[in-house]
């Protein structure tokens, strides 16, 4: 990531004014007024950059970071949704009580085993279909495009589409199943399955775009590479293993992270898979996660304060998650 | 000719007896076998499948959908299910909304992105290398969790049904500062910034005629980018707008599911509808869309 470009070469210090001329023979107003714009050019090479970064980091600053702390502080609090800007201090008791609270827990488990169950296969999918479109394919633009499709379906659309499928009388996969002998499942009703069920939202509409950033990887790698391993018999499943895998992990790391992140957040997937339309992930909670919990809390039990604690927690695990990257990217930088 | 080429997994003995590195490569020159023509058309098939199911749901009618087996093949009430959902999910007033939110959100994130990816890329000052990290650290905190600030900021401001509630948060993107700092670093070369300053342009002037028109095609890829992810964005406008009160397409879509006694076949075109504008812009720009992911990863 360092920056080799940094090289803009202002001429800042020598406070040469553009387009000066080489000849220097002139009157003294002229020189005045050359030093005044040199002074003008150095104000600007020197604080133009911050203007140009200053209105990211503003609104970043007033929509991102302020809510963010500010989420700590109300998690210090009882808020009533009725009444947002009416707090009471109550210390950690926000805290104290949805770590006592079961179904925190249920949730959290959940978002962990739809985390596992959505990003392990989504991820080894996209690295084979990668490693295919990496092929040399007649229409291979057109595969791109259409497995791109699913990443331009919102999570509404999908979920919607996916409920029908997922039908227990009537979908069309208890139907194909029926074929193999598999009694009707009820996806909405069932622990493991709903979790499964809304795993796959998440992974038909992502694999298709990991797939791409694996291929865009895949063909940064050096072509030699490949052929002195070649040279050395290695067959083309060796190759993938030590030449293709090697290279791609920091790219690998790098969707791990944003697919855990994408994870730890899940919401509309089982909000809207629910048969109840309640926030409750289910009948019994059984494919509630983390962000429909926090949901449920805040807006629907109305205790913005307890919903600012689940948000603060979720925000603890990050940072945890961050901490165990960064550990584990600074190892493989210094094994290469 | 592809498909009399060798298949993706050659026996490696088959390998050992040519011994010519060309046909043992894995990399991008190699020809793909009829295995791998199959394997990618199942997936694309996966893909494309649910879309099309979308669609063939919407021409039929609640009735046909509580039956077994489920429709295979189009029925004839398509065109009345969208005219109802459009009516009833009040899609017309969405698509509109959304399309502002969307615009003015795509519009604001390339714009503003562009001038600090290019003041991260060429420009030298104080402090740069630590705002990147910060920038690059924000790309990791999803939005949701500063939700509840937000809405509380949105309830005492009474924006409540407001597009604006939904516009000023979506206004930033770290992912697009990063995106274009990256397609600046290697598209933008230092020379022609300095030939820009040696004719006498400040700072923003070498911004609006050097800088934007070198990072065009990357404005254009990310602007979609943000244009889909704010057209799709679901949590936050479903939070702070509602069905009957300037809903976004998602908004609405949902609404329609979350209803009781749903008719699903409304539902279907509802999704459909709303779906349609994004699929129709990835059938046409799909090429540059792909590219611009695919280049965004790189360098990632």
């Amino acid at each position: 990531m360092a920056t080799r470009h940094d090289t803009a070469a202002l001429p800042v210090k020598g406070g040469a004014a553009p387009g000066r001329p080489p000849a220097g023979s002139s009157a003294d107003k002229d020189e005045r007024r050359r030093a005044k714009l040199s002074r003008r050019w150095q104000r600007d090479a020197r604080w133009s950059p911050y203007a140009f970064v200053s209105p990211f980091f503003l609104l970043f600053a007033a929509f991102g970071l302020f809510p963010l702390l500010y989420t700590g502080w109300a998690s210090l609090h009882q808020v009533e949704l009725t009444a947002p800007t009416d707090m009471n201090w109550v210390g950690l008791r926000n805290y104290t009580r949805i770590f006592d609270d079961d179904f925190f827990w249920n949730a959290a488990q959940n978002t962990l085993t739809i985390g596992i169950i959505s990003t392990v296969p989504q991820l080894m999918m996209a690295m084979g279909i990668a490693h295919i479109l990496n092929y040399k394919l007649r229409g291979s633009t057109f595969y791109r495009v259409a497995m791109l499709a699913p990443y331009a379906t919102s999570i509404a659309a999908a979920t919607l589409v996916f409920v029908l499928l997922y039908g227990r009388d009537y979908g069309m996969i208890n139907w194909a199943l029926d074929f193999v002998g598999v009694d009707p499942i009820a996806w909405q009703d069932d622990k493991w399955a709903g979790q499964f069920a809304v795993s796959t939202i998440i992974i038909w509409r992502w694999t298709g775009y990991n797939a791409l950033i694996y291929l865009a990887a895949m063909q940064a790698i050096p072509q030699d590479l490949y052929e002195s391993a070649a040279l050395d018999g290695a067959s083309r499943w060796k190759q993938f293993i030590h030449v293709t895998l090697p290279s791609l992990r920091p790219t690998i790391l790098f969707t791990v992270v944003v697919s855990t992140i994408g994870a730890s957040q899940v919401f509309g997937e089982p909000l809207l898979f629910d048969p109840n339309k309640s926030a409750s992930g289910g009948g019994e909670h059984q494919f509630q996660t983390l962000g429909l919990y926090l949901y449920e809390q805040g807006w629907v039990n109305q205790h913005l304060g307890r919903a600012s604690a689940i948000a603060w927690t979720m925000f603890a695990i990050l940072i945890v998650i961050g901490i165990i990257n960064h550990v584990i990217s600074r190892r493989l930088r210094a094994s290469s | 000719m592809t498909t009399t080429v060798t298949p993706p997994e050659t026996p490696p003995a088959k390998q050992k007896r040519s011994r010519l590195p060309k046909s043992a490569r894995a990399g991008g020159t190699l020809h793909g076998g009829p295995i791998a023509y199959a394997i990618l058309i199942v997936f694309t098939l996966v893909s494309l499948f649910p879309l099309i199911w979308t669609a063939i749901a919407a021409s039929r009618d609640n009735q046909r959908l509580a039956q077994t087996p489920p429709p295979f093949w189009f029925g004839s009430n398509l065109f009345k299910n969208l005219e109802i959902a459009w009516t009833d999910a009040n899609l017309g007033e969405a698509f509109l909304n959304t399309t502002i939110v969307a615009g003015v959100s795509a519009v604001t994130i390339v714009v503003l992105s562009t001038v600090a990816g290019f003041a991260f890329a060429k420009l030298r000052f104080k402090g740069r290398n630590a705002l990147m990290l910060l920038v690059i650290g924000t790309m990791m905190i999803p939005p949701q969790l500063s939700i509840i600030p937000l809405y509380m900021m949105v309830a005492k401001l009474d924006w409540t049904d407001q597009l604006q509630a939904v516009i000023f948060p979506s206004l930033v993107s770290a992912f697009g500062v990063f995106f274009m700092r990256q397609y600046l670093l290697q598209a933008l070369p230092d020379e022609v910034i300095e030939a820009a300053r040696v004719d006498g342009a400040g700072s923003w002037r070498v911004v609006w005629h050097v800088v934007f028109p070198a990072a065009r095609p990357a404005m254009a890829v990310l602007g979609m980018l943000m244009f889909v992810q704010a057209w799709n964005d679901f949590l936050w406008p479903f939070l702070v707008l509602t069905q009957t009160g300037n809903p976004t397409v998602q908004v609405a879509v949902a609404g329609l599911g979350r209803g009781f006694t749903p008719d699903q076949s409304l539902i279907m075109a509802g999704a459909l509808l709303g779906t349609l504008p994004l699929l129709l812009v990835f059938a046409i720009f799909g090429k540059q869309i792909v590219g611009g992911i695919m280049q965004g990863a790189v360098k990632g």
